[in-house]
């Protein structure tokens, strides 16, 4: 009874409540750190991507007058490889205009001056001479792609200094892109070919692009919804509204759950076995092989199944007994209360359901790597919509790993801008299924 | 006729059904509905339904059985000389198919007559050039023995199609005219209609279970075929991975579990700690505008796919580390060699966690009475006091069970330490070593040819079946927890 004879006010606090609020705050504290340590993360990531993948998006070319003669073109096309005889005749265009614009030509060969253009120049001339004949026996202006380290150089990525080990551009060259800039030959632009352009080999990263990825990822997204969809929805259907309580339904149930947390590699393992080994193997079906976006779709509808199995389940289960009751009162049978009644109410939840487990589709890579989407450089279109299904391609995902793994860094560059690609069509996904769900959700 | 013209008939015959079922039943009923037990669309369903149905499902086992039966009767008939060494005979019937398949196709398009192709064995040493002229590659020059399989596969074929077609059109015409003649007012043809409903709805939620048949049985089989050619001992405690695809490659698991384990770690200690203060502070403190901002903004973080985490560890997080701990860093401790290392791809992975742990927790927080709290504070606790001896201890188990969910992905995740781990396969304490995982090595071993029958290939399917074993172990386990967990409070 010590305590009570030292007199003491009341709005004193005495340590050891100091120290119980310090303590509290202190806790709060950490709280707040730790989101904020979330939220500086997803900061620096959104803005590493842009600011890394921004570039991507330009492109640096050069405006060059070229003379076509029909001499000159019928020799290029006897010849066995066609490009070389364009490539001189660009050669050739480029010292005639380094001598129109007084700027001094460093090289005695004309092939080393340019280097600092793509080596699919002389092929963008030949398809600009094929697509319109009418171009042979007159000067007129084309643009040329510069090469990833004139390009590089002009977005501020490559330097001087990087450029004194490197075998394919010398500074001289620098110094006469910088006089061509001046002349306005050299400019930067915003680069189409990248985002519907198809993909280019190793040597050529300023000519990739992401078009024909694009369009296997959209067949892909294609077989999920055709399989996906409505193998989920009825089997979410089954379990919500018919399955009696046996073993049999415990099953479904158990083997639901799991498949959601398997990881997404092991359904890439089941792709090769199951659909490229078994079914395209000893079944001899035509359309499993390998990097075919048929195959890459079935892999990820089995693995979006249980994500659309549980967004429908939720969405049936909100909808109140009643309207089941009301049915069945007035004389539908359960099968019609639940597809007549039932369902209509439950379908904006689901829709929400299945457009996110199609967008965890579309970003999923693992399972695309095992069947095959990579180590094919996708340089073609699909032609006809079938052939879209069964001739292989590459995905918006395998194609930026491609990407990540090539040795020259322009190709970081590509990877970073086909992220942003790949996001916004997430973002609009998602903000799709937001507002279909802010619409449409009913609150009981 | 071929499986897919086939479909396309049974399934002309079934809309067929629906339309003419439909004007039957109305005439049975003399054009009056009421004296219909269904519907009229019923009996039209009724007969669409039985003679799609069955007819489908013959045709479909018959095309998946025919091409197992005839493949192993004629796989009898290659000599064991012409299997090429070291090589399984399934690449041999791989040959054989094409070949009738080619055949079959020089008939169709006119390049060669019926007879002569029965007959092709007189001009074998032009068939590849022949062939090769139609667009069907074949390996190499074509031998007697496959050339004779190929012709009885061609002969068994095209009588099991000419069987399965007439028995396919016989099963769908029979099942029509049944139907049919099944119509009348007093036939309930709803119910028969919901029943089939029924069994495709049945049917769907099967698949579920097909697809962790399939999984299982494609691990099993290629594993079992690996331990055929490497020992299993030696797989399951070998301390060296150093696959060769000249042979003589040792394959022990110990340093890519280790790797695994090591990264998931320095993952669940960097998610675990920031994953849950934020799910106290968000469930305990937040106002609801607060609430309603960082809550979808850590989500976020969860719905950016794992390849850009992928990119961003060996891009920005590696380099960034190795400017810190690295030769020259800016700590002058020379730790680290190379940006790819366990410190990156666990750090980064770590990120990835974060929101996954955080929302688990948050609604297991949530899901604590809130009679406890008040109960705690009326004692005079602070609200941290409440939380930490109160709160915590009771949501406990539902968040053991989560950070059990959230070790099972880390051991999964794929793109992560493809790009921030590194290759070398290294048994090591210092975390800013390059190391590896299983997933990142079931992506190298199996993405190279299409050869699956070296022991190199076929390690990745016995460690798929180790990384499912583990994963689906973690998962039970933790559902488990969280389920007896929810039944205390509810």
């Amino acid at each position: 009874m010590t305590d009570l004879t030292q007199a003491r006010s009341l709005t004193e606090l005495d340590p050891r409540t100091k120290k119980r609020n310090a303590a509290e705050k202190r806790f709060r504290a950490y709280g707040v750190s730790a989101i904020a340590i979330g939220v500086v993360f997803l900061v620096i990531l959104l803005w590493n991507i842009i600011s890394a993948g921004l570039p991507a998006y330009t492109q640096t070319s050069l405006k060059l007058d070229v003379a076509l003669t029909q001499e000159e073109v019928d020799k290029a096309e006897s010849a066995v490889v066609k490009t070389t005889r364009y490539r001189k005749m660009i050669e050739a265009a480029m010292v005639a205009a380094l001598q129109d614009q007084g700027i001094e030509n460093p090289f005695s060969k004309s092939r080393d001056l340019v280097r600092m253009l793509s080596t699919g120049a002389p092929a963008t001339l030949r398809d600009a001479v094929l697509a319109d004949p009418s171009l042979v026996g007159q000067t007129s202006q084309f643009e040329f792609f510069m090469s990833s380290r004139a390009d590089g150089y002009m977005k501020g990525r490559v330097t001087r200094e990087d450029l004194a080990r490197d075998k394919n551009l010398t500074p001289l060259h620098l110094d006469v892109i910088d006089r061509l800039v001046d002349a306005g030959m050299v400019e930067r632009g915003f680069n189409w070919n990248f985002i519907f352009g198809v993909d280019a080999s190793e040597a050529r990263p300023e000519q990739a692009g992401m078009g024909a990825s694009i369009l296997g990822s959209f067949y892909m997204m294609m077989v999920v919804l055709m399989a996906a969809v409505p193998i989920g929805v009825a089997t979410a259907i089954y379990l919500e509204e018919f399955a009696p309580q046996n073993w049999f339904t415990d099953l479904i149930e158990i083997n639901i759950s799991n498949l959601a947390a398997v990881p997404s590699i092991v359904f890439g393992i089941l792709g090769i076995a199951a659909f490229i080994q078994f079914g395209g193997g000893v079944m001899g079906i035509a359309g499993f092989k390998q990097s075919v976006p048929l195959v890459g779709g079935l892999v990820l509808s089995l693995m979006t199944l249980p994500t659309i199995i549980i967004a429908t389940r939720a969405s049936l289960k909100a909808v109140p007994p009643s309207i089941r009751d009301a049915a069945l009162g007035l004389g539908a049978s359960k099968t019609q209360a639940v597809f007549h009644h039932v369902l209509p109410l439950a379908l904006p939840g689901i829709l929400t359901g299945t457009i996110i487990g199609l967008a965890q589709a579309l970003g999923e890579t693992a399972p695309l790597l095992l069947i095959g989407m990579i180590g094919l450089v996708a340089t073609s279109y699909p032609e006809g919509f079938v052939s879209g299904f069964t001739e292989p391609n590459s995905a918006m995902p395998a194609q930026i790993y491609q990407w990540a793994t090539r040795a020259d860094p322009a190709f970081y560059e590509r990877a970073w801008g086909g992220i942003i690609i790949l996001l916004v069509f997430l973002l609009s996904m998602n903000i799709i299924a937001i507002i279909l769900r802010r619409r449409f959700e009913r609150r009981w | 006729m071929s499986a897919s013209t086939l479909f396309l008939v049974i399934a002309v015959i079934a809309i067929v059904g629906f339309f003419v079922g439909r004007h039957r039943a109305l005439a049975t009923a003399d054009g009056s509905i009421r004296r219909l037990h269904s519907l009229p669309q019923y009996y039209g369903s009724h007969v669409a339904v039985l003679s799609f149905a069955p007819a489908v499902l013959v045709l479909a086992v018959w095309s998946i059985a025919q091409p197992l039966v005839i493949g192993g009767s004629v796989q009898s008939q290659i000599l064991p000389s012409d299997i090429p060494e070291g090589r399984d005979i399934s690449l041999v019937m791989t040959e054989v198919r094409t070949l009738a398949d080619g055949l079959s196709l020089a008939v169709s398009s006119g390049d060669m007559t019926a007879a002569e192709a029965d007959n092709a064995q007189t001009f074998i040493g032009d068939l590849r050039d022949r062939l090769g002229a139609l667009g069907v590659a074949l390996g190499g020059d074509v031998r007697p023995s496959v050339l004779a399989a190929a012709q009885s596969y061609r002969s068994a074929t095209a009588t099991g199609d000419l069987i399965r077609t007439v028995l396919v059109l016989a099963l769908a015409g029979g099942a029509f005219l049944f139907a049919f003649r099944q119509i009348a007012p007093d036939f309930r043809a709803r119910n028969t209609v919901e029943r089939a409903v029924r069994v495709i709805l049945i049917g769907c939620a099967s698949i579920a279970i097909l697809t962790t048949v399939g999984i299982v049985l494609s691990l099993i089989f290629n594993t079992i075929q690996f331990f055929k050619l490497y020992p299993w001992q030696d797989f399951l405690f070998g301390t060296t991975w150093s696959p060769s695809f000249q042979g003589a490659s040792e394959l022990g698991i110990l340093p890519l579990l280790w790797g695994t384990l090591y990264i998931s770690f320095v993952a669940l200690a960097v998610a675990v700690p920031i994953g849950l203060f934020a799910a106290v502070y968000l469930s305990e403190y937040a106002t609801p505008r607060v609430r309603a901002i960082a809550k979808p903004a850590l989500e976020v973080l969860a719905g950016i796919p794992t390849i850009v985490y992928g990119l961003f560890a060996l891009l920005t997080v590696g380099p960034f580390l190795l400017a810190a701990f690295g030769e020259d860093g800016v700590l002058g401790v020379n730790w680290m060699q190379g940006g790819t290392a366990v410190m990156t791809a666990g750090l980064v992975m770590g990120i990835m966690l974060i929101p996954f742990v955080s929302s688990l927790s948050d609604d297991i927080i949530n899901s604590v009475p809130q009679a406890m709290r008040d109960g705690s504070l009326g004692l005079g606790a602070t609200k941290s006091e409440t939380i930490k001896t109160v709160v915590l201890p009771a949501a406990l188990p539902g968040i053991v069970g989560a950070i059990l969910l959230a070790a099972s992905r880390a051991i999964g995740e794929t793109m992560i330490v493809v790009f921030g781990a590194g290759a070398a396969a290294r048994l090591d304490l210092n975390p800013f070593e390059a190391m590896t995982t299983v997933t990142a090595k079931i992506v190298s071993q199996l993405t190279g040819d299409g050869d699956f029958n070296s022991p190199e290939a076929l390690v990745a399917f016995a460690l798929g079946m180790t990384l499912f074993i583990m994963t689906l172990g973690l998962n039970v386990l933790a559902l488990r927890i969280v389920r007896k967990y929810r039944e205390q409070y509810e």
